[in-house]
């Protein structure tokens, strides 16, 4: 008896985590109009959503934004663990401090002030301000993933390739990156996932120019729950764990 | 006479206000294995990373062959390093760990090919050129950190304690090849270590180092049996230091001192000395001999500890008046006396002229204390 009671709790609990994405997967193959009832499968709500030209534009949007955010996080975010990691000065830990402060702070407060900077500023709201905003909450992950990386280092290693002839840059290029460059990847995914499933800073910096798709899904949503949305959900999923398999399938490939 | 290939010169360096090289000069000949020893925290490694080019001296120059290095950063030095734990690249195939160095020159491929299976024969890892460094034994990571260091022929060669890693057996493997590598190459190996037979077995000479100031500069065999100071006496091997009182100085070159009341004549040490004055007479375990406890010659005491060590009994004797003398004697079959009991009365002695003779020292309190620490 004992034993079944760790596995019925197990089941239900991946049960209720599962359940809504399978719903929604299912869902999205149903060729019924209403969200509630089954009417055979169809890929019709894929066709409509690939028709709608405002919601194609709004992933392109997205994906653009996600992979500049990312890329510019991890440039930015590799430079600053570098540098927290390496040298000793003045002002090390508040610098350190503050990276903590941006990544606990309550995402609105971050999104008003940026709203209120911007504004200061006289950005227009749009591509530029929404990838500013978001390399700003991407930049701590990135930097506390490649420091976490960083630690574990081998000191030896820069002068091993130094002592071999690799002047600074060389011995970057050669050792350092090729070393950090899980941590780097990993840091990447997780700015690029954050980016694309934000929702509450975006709300405030962007602009009619440039929307994006977690804003038009919930504009969308609030006109009322379409068929589309299912189809959406689906092909995020689907995106999310090739991702997913794909970081970790670097990841076992660069500790062999 | 062997030239001198690196000089240091006046090298101090001093870390948070701590002196950790003090005004140190040392000539370091072409060709030969010397060897930094002290203990932790004594400036060796320092010193090597100071010729290595990862730390600058404060004070002091460092040439090589005649030419300024002192400033120069490590990626022109034309000498290269074996780190401790091997350092390693470990994104990296054996082949290219070695390949390295020689693609920093900018060497054709096919002498890269050549030079890099050259390195892996010497070190007999051929067949592992496709292999991670984490898919060897510690023992072939270090061949591969050796071949990696040899392949761009250096003039010199740093080793920053490379064996300390290993077990034992496999140590004196790698000591034995280490040696055979110095010798095949011909080029100069700067060793560090702080295991003092590791030092003796390998090395033309022995840099005994202490808080940043060599203690003794000479061949193994000058350091193990005549010892410059106390500090080098207790740290290069076991040690039997007895209080010794001069009794009188003869004219043909012998002194005669007291020790435990024995008379015992010795050769005269080349420092100053005078009638009553202390000294340490430094006897190794191998020279004393455990007496049976009817012998006239020796002094009395009991055994307190036996430890059989395959080639040799070690044993610890107590004197009457408390000194703890170590004996380590080999085997000898015939003699029916030779294995004692524990707590069983014996005589110890020695054979005269085997004995070093060190002067007293000022500083001699404080020295125990650091020795122990």
């Amino acid at each position: 008896m004992s034993r079944w009671l760790p596995r019925g709790y197990l089941a239900i609990v991946y049960g209720l985590l599962y359940a809504p994405i399978i719903v929604l997967v299912v869902f999205s193959f149903n060729d019924s109009r209403t969200g509630y009832e089954w009417g055979g499968l169809s890929w019709r709500w894929y066709e409509s959503l690939f028709n709608n030209r405002a919601m194609v534009e709004a992933m392109w949007n997205s994906l653009w934004l996600a992979l500049s955010a990312a890329t510019v996080s991890t440039l930015i975010g590799a430079l600053t663990a570098l540098a927290l990691h390496r040298y000793r000065f003045r002002g090390k830990k508040v610098l350190n401090g503050m990276l903590f402060v941006v990544m606990m702070s309550p995402e609105i407060v971050l999104a008003i002030s940026l709203l209120a900077l911007f504004l200061l500023v006289g950005l227009q709201l749009g591509y530029v301000s929404l990838l500013l905003a978001h390399v700003t909450f991407c930049l701590p992950f990135v930097v506390i993933t490649v420091m976490a990386r960083l630690s574990g280092f081998d000191e030896r290693l820069p002068e091993a390739a130094r002592d071999l002839g690799a002047n600074d840059f060389t011995m970057t290029r050669t050792v350092l990156i090729p070393v950090i460059m899980p941590a780097l990847l990993a840091g990447w995914l997780l700015g690029f996932t954050l980016s694309l499933d934000d929702v509450v800073v975006s709300t405030f910096v962007s602009g009619p120019s440039y929307e994006i798709l977690p804003l038009r899904i919930y504009s969308m949503v609030r006109v009322g729950l379409k068929p589309e949305v299912n189809a959406l959900g689906t092909l995020l999923l689907v995106f999310s764990l090739v991702m997913l398999m794909l970081s970790q399938w670097i990841l076992t490939r660069s500790k062999q | 006479m062997k030239q001198t290939l690196l000089s240091l010169s006046n090298l101090t360096k001093q870390f948070d206000g701590k002196k950790v090289l003090d005004s140190l000069d040392l000539d370091i000949l072409d060709g030969e294995f010397i060897t930094l020893l002290g203990p932790s925290g004594c400036g060796k490694t320092t010193l090597l990373r100071m010729m290595a080019g990862f730390e600058h001296p404060d004070d002091g120059t460092i040439t090589l062959g005649g030419q300024d290095l002192t400033h120069t950063p490590p990626e022109h030095r034309p000498l290269n390093t074996v780190f401790q734990n091997y350092a390693l690249f470990p994104h990296m195939s054996v082949f290219d760990n070695v390949a390295y160095g020689l693609k920093m020159e900018k060497r054709p491929k096919d002498e890269i090919n050549q030079r890099v299976e050259e390195a892996l024969a010497m070190v007999q890892l051929e067949d592992f050129a496709r292999r991670k460094p984490h898919q060897l034994s510690g023992g072939q990571q270090q061949r591969v950190a050796i071949a990696r260091a040899v392949v761009k022929r250096p003039k010199l060669l740093l080793l920053d304690e490379p064996l300390s890693a290993l077990d034992y057996k496999l140590r004196r493997t790698m000591q034995v090849e280490l040696k055979r590598l110095q010798r095949e190459l011909g080029i100069t190996f700067v060793f560090v270590t702080h295991d003092q037979e590791e030092a003796l077995s390998m090395s033309d000479r022995v840099v005994v180092l202490k808080d940043g100031v060599i203690q003794q500069l000479g061949t193994p065999r000058e350091v193990y049996e005549r010892p410059a100071n106390l500090f080098t006496a207790r740290f290069v091997g076991e040690t039997n230091l007895f209080p010794g009182q001069v009794d009188r100085a003869n004219g043909d070159d012998t002194v005669t001192v007291d020790v435990f009341g024995l008379k015992r004549t010795f050769r005269k040490p080349d420092f100053e000395l005078r009638e009553g004055q202390q000294l340490h007479v430094l006897l190794r375990p191998e020279d004393i001999r455990v007496l049976a406890p009817d012998e006239a010659d020796g002094v009395a005491g009991k055994v307190v500890e036996r430890n059989y060590k395959g080639s040799t009994l070690d044993s610890v004797i107590h004197l009457d008046d408390g000194t703890e003398v170590l004996a380590s004697e080999f085997f000898d079959e015939d003699d029916p006396a030779f294995d004692y009991r524990l707590g069983e009365p014996v005589r110890v002695s020695w054979v005269d002229g085997w004995e070093w003779l060190l002067p007293e020292e000022a500083a001699t309190f404080q020295e125990e204390a650091s020795v122990d620490a």
